[in-house]
């Protein structure tokens, strides 16, 4: 068997971290070939070198059997090797077309028509569906993501590596990617997927190179192998796909949500006459497509953004009129949905990013005096119990983090603070199988405490697993709240399309 | 198998960095005294007979420093908090007319008091300047660049008017009346060490303002928010800091700042104002807090470079013919450098990678050494 990639004995090390440690990648013709590893174990990096990112320590690579030496993007390129990054890298205000052949031009005079021929052809030929002459801020996530596609086959890559590429995808768009990505396989391109979804391994991969910290773990044959087997790999231990948790025993209502309006960001009701109670010790789980109301929900009970009418109470206390820090201070967390731009301060040391709610009480200040060793050993504490791993330990820069290690920085300071309601958006979101469990069991744990936990997710799996009631939004309207153990995914799937099945509950 | 070590791969620092921008702007400024057919070792030379060559020369850089390390406070601290304070100058003249009203009227105040008198009433009006531009951009989104440019000027046509009012000099009418050395902060203390120089009590403002800004960036909640204000707003909104307020307090504080550099400059160094002249240390402030990174102790050192530059420029025009100019051309090839630092942290980067790339190789060497001795 040819192999149309081959890295061999890759070596990086960055500052206190060694992130490949003799890995070794064989890519056979025409294959897609997974590569399954936790966050941070040394995936992206490991592709970053095959793309001319960064340069290996040591180690070989070989295309088509030839060694070669990748230095930049533009080597890549040339040797026929193609990048979809999980941001894209289009200009938005360009149409398709435009964003395709940029840089690859021509003459001086912008001459369009050919570059667009080539485009429909590749398009069809594919079934990717795309219009040349769409802009790109009005097509959809998952439309992007095939301009990043077509991006690769027109330049004639036929080498595609996919960064985690299902993460900013709806379902449907998930199963249409599958049939895009078979559709290239069959056409004799051969495929590199990065993710740690088993599912999506199982369905369009024939291999699988597992990496666990920067270790080759094993190459598998994923027809012959279970999701558990694989996620055992990954991880190092079995794992539980299954949340344990007891009953709930709901207790008083800690948030109360009455005949909220909200408006949007296109000034527009986004959220309408929504009432919601979540209770002490109950896990309520928001269920609906994404841009349906959730967003402005949460920002108008956590009071970043102002509400039209109705009323939001926080333990039997109104609380619309308050500032942000004062709802927090009354108990309230939020694990936000976007983690890099409310989350965390990127340029500042995760010791400064674990305080910045709480930076004004003691023990991390005292009349207005930072207390530094306090800060870093509670710090110190929250990373140890919340496996987040970094170069450089508490003193790491939040940026520096791979991507699944800042949000658990993230649930990691909003769990560890105690609120008596919790908002968790997206609380897994680009989370593998180990740290999903692990962040599940803290979730049930904050709620067996006496807390109230409000969830919300686009992935229906993670709300059947966690919600004790399952309440269903569309277009901003409350569809109805149900018991979980009274309904299944195909009545809430009907409910998030706007239509009533489920049985009504107190 | 023995753990295997960790090399640490060295990073380029900021101090380098700002270091490598000084020394491109000094051989820029070289490469162009080649070109005008001068001598550049005379030059350089000659700059630094000019500012440090005698005690008076050097007590007058100094004083020239004193200014341009509370302006580079200013903007720096505005940075730290997202702001681009470019309303250094019109900062500086409110304190300056407020500090010199008090030195023409204030007399037979004890000295002690009147000293700390001028200086808070300068720190006030400039910070009142600062908390203007603040308070619109709080409110209004004014952003902070439009609303102190106009300030500027405004504080230039208040100053304008106010001098043929209450700070006439008879015989000139283009400036304000001198203020009497006793009235300034001039002090035979400090003037023993450096006759005849400009030097007053304002370095050891200066010097005192690097430390208490340093101390608010770095250890109080202050400082903390402020900079997670400036590093990104949105966390800061989302864990419940009062974004507006603290932009306010920053301008206010980074105004304050400019005020006292304005006491310092008019009831000190020059001790008059012109009437239609906007002082340009407002602006060789950014300079200064570029090249210091934003940092107090970078500020400090920044603004010593910077003020021997200037300071030395004179004797450039006077000693050999030579441009004076050419000292502010090497400040601004210094400012280009300092804004794309992120090439020279790059080059850098790229040549300490080169560095431990032989250091892992000759470690492989060894590692591979006593196995093949077993093997023997």
């Amino acid at each position: 068997m040819s192999y149309v990639i081959e890295m061999l004995n890759i070596r990086k090390e960055f500052p206190g971290i060694v992130a490949n440690d003799d890995i070794t990648l064989q890519v056979e013709e025409g294959e897609i070939h997974a590569i399954l590893g936790e966050n941070g174990a040394g995936k992206s990096t490991l592709m970053s070198i095959l793309f001319g990112l960064y340069h290996a320590d040591r180690g070989t690579i070989k295309v088509r059997g030839k060694e070669v030496k990748i230095n930049s993007p533009n080597d890549a390129n040339d040797l026929g090797i193609g990048m979809v990054h999980q941001h894209f890298q289009l200009i938005h205000n360009y149409t398709v077309t435009e964003n395709i052949i940029l840089g690859k031009e021509g003459g001086f005079v912008l001459d369009t028509r050919q570059g667009r021929r080539k485009i429909k052809e590749l398009s069809e030929r594919y079934g990717l569906n795309i219009d040349p002459d769409s802009v790109i801020e009005n097509i959809s996530v998952g439309m992007q993501q095939r301009v990043e596609i077509l991006k690769m086959l027109y330049r004639d890559a036929d080498i595609l590596i996919f960064d985690e590429p299902t993460a900013v995808l709806t379902p449907q768009e998930i199963d249409e990617m599958m049939d895009i990505m078979r559709a290239l396989a069959k056409e004799g391109k051969s495929i590199i997927i990065i993710t740690h979804k088993l599912d999506e391994i199982k369905a369009v991969a024939q291999r699988c190179t597992v990496i666990r910290r920067g270790r080759l773990i094993g190459v598998v044959d994923v027809a012959s192998t279970s999701t558990a087997e694989m996620a055992a790999m990954m991880v190092g231990r079995q794992v539980n796909f299954k949340v344990q948790k007891a009953p709930a025993k709901p207790g008083e209502a800690v948030l109360e949500v009455k005949d909220l309006n909200v408006l949007n960001n296109k000034k527009v009701l986004g959220v309408k006459d929504f009432s919601l109670s979540v209770h002490a010790g109950e896990i309520v789980g928001i269920a609906g497509v994404d841009g349906n109301g959730q967003s402005e929900l949460v920002e108008a009970i956590t009071g970043l953004r102002p509400i039209e009418s109705g009323s939001v109470s926080l333990l039997g206390r109104d609380i619309t009129k308050l500032s942000i820090k004062e709802r927090n201070d009354l108990g309230l967390g939020h694990i936000p949905e976007d983690r890099q731009k409310r989350g965390l301060v990127l340029s500042f040391p995760l010791y400064d990013n674990f305080i910045i709610k709480d930076f004004e009480k003691r023990p991390f200040s005292h009349h207005g005096l930072l207390d530094k060793p306090q800060i870093k050993e509670y710090s110190q504490a929250i990373i140890e119990k919340y496996d987040v791993r970094s170069g450089e330990g508490v003193n790491s820069l939040a940026g520096k983090l791979s991507g699944g290690n800042q949000q658990k920085a993230i649930i990691g300071r909003e769990i560890t603070a105690q609120p008596k309601l919790l908002i968790a958006v997206q609380p897994t979101r680009g989370l593998d199988v180990g740290a999903i469990e692990f962040i599940h069991a803290q979730l049930v744990k904050h709620r067996d405490e006496g807390n109230a936990v409000l969830l919300v997710s686009f992935e229906l799996d993670e709300i059947f697993n966690l919600s004790d009631r399952i309440a269903v939004i569309n277009a901003g309207r409350l569809i109805d709240i149900v018991k979980t153990e009274d309904t299944d995914e195909y009545a809430v799937g009907l409910m998030m399309a706007g239509i009533k099945s489920g049985k009504e509950v107190g | 198998m023995a753990k295997e070590r960790l090399l640490k791969e060295h990073k380029a620092g900021s101090l380098l960095v700002s270091l490598t921008a000084v020394v491109a702007g000094i051989l820029a400024g070289c490469i162009l005294l080649l070109v005008l057919g001068r001598n550049p070792m005379e030059a350089m030379r000659l700059i630094i007979h000019g500012s440090v060559s005698d005690p008076r020369r050097i007590g007058n850089t100094i004083a020239v420093a004193t200014q341009l390390i509370l302006i580079g406070l200013s903007v720096a601290f505005g940075y730290k908090a997202g702001l681009i304070n470019i309303g250094g100058s019109g900062q500086m003249l409110v304190g300056g007319c407020v500090a010199s009203l008090w030195a023409y009227y204030g007399q037979g105040i004890p000295r002690p008091l009147y000293l700390v008198i001028i200086v808070v009433s300068g720190a006030i009006a400039g910070g009142l300047w600062g908390f203007i531009s603040g308070f619109l951009k709080a409110k209004f989104n004014v952003h902070e660049v439009v609303s102190c440019i106009m300030l500027n000027w405004t504080a230039l046509w208040i100053i304008y008017e106010t001098i043929p009012a209450f700070m006439v000099d008879p015989s000139v009418a283009s400036r304000s009346a001198s203020v009497p050395a006793a009235q300034s902060l001039r002090t035979p203390l400090l003037s023993q060490f450096f006759p005849r120089s400009y030097i007053n009590w304002g370095i050891i403002i200066a010097i005192a303002m690097v430390f208490v800004i340093a101390f608010i960036l770095n250890k109080t909640t202050l400082g903390y928010q402020l900079k997670a204000v400036g590093a990104n707003r949105f966390c800061a909104e989302y864990a419940g800091i009062k974004v507006s307020r603290n932009i306010i307090i920053s301008m206010t504080i980074a105004g304050a700042l400019s005020g006292i550099a304005g006491v310092t400059y008019y009831c000190g160094y020059s001790n008059m104002i012109y009437r239609n002249q906007m002082p340009n240390e407002g602006f060789d402030g950014i300079a200064v807090a570029l090249l210091g990174n934003c940092n107090p102790v970078g500020v400090f050192f920044a603004a010593l470079f910077f003020a021997i530059l200037k300071a030395g420029k004179g004797s450039l025009g006077a000693g050999a013919g030579i441009p004076p100019e050419i000292a502010d051309t090497i400040i601004a090839v210094i400012i280009y450098f300092s804004a794309t630092s992120v090439l020279f942290r790059r080059l850098w980067d790229r040549l300490f990678h080169g560095m431990y790339e032989k250091k892992l190789g000759k470690m492989n060497i060894k590692a591979a050494g006593p196995s093949s001795d077993v093997e023997r």
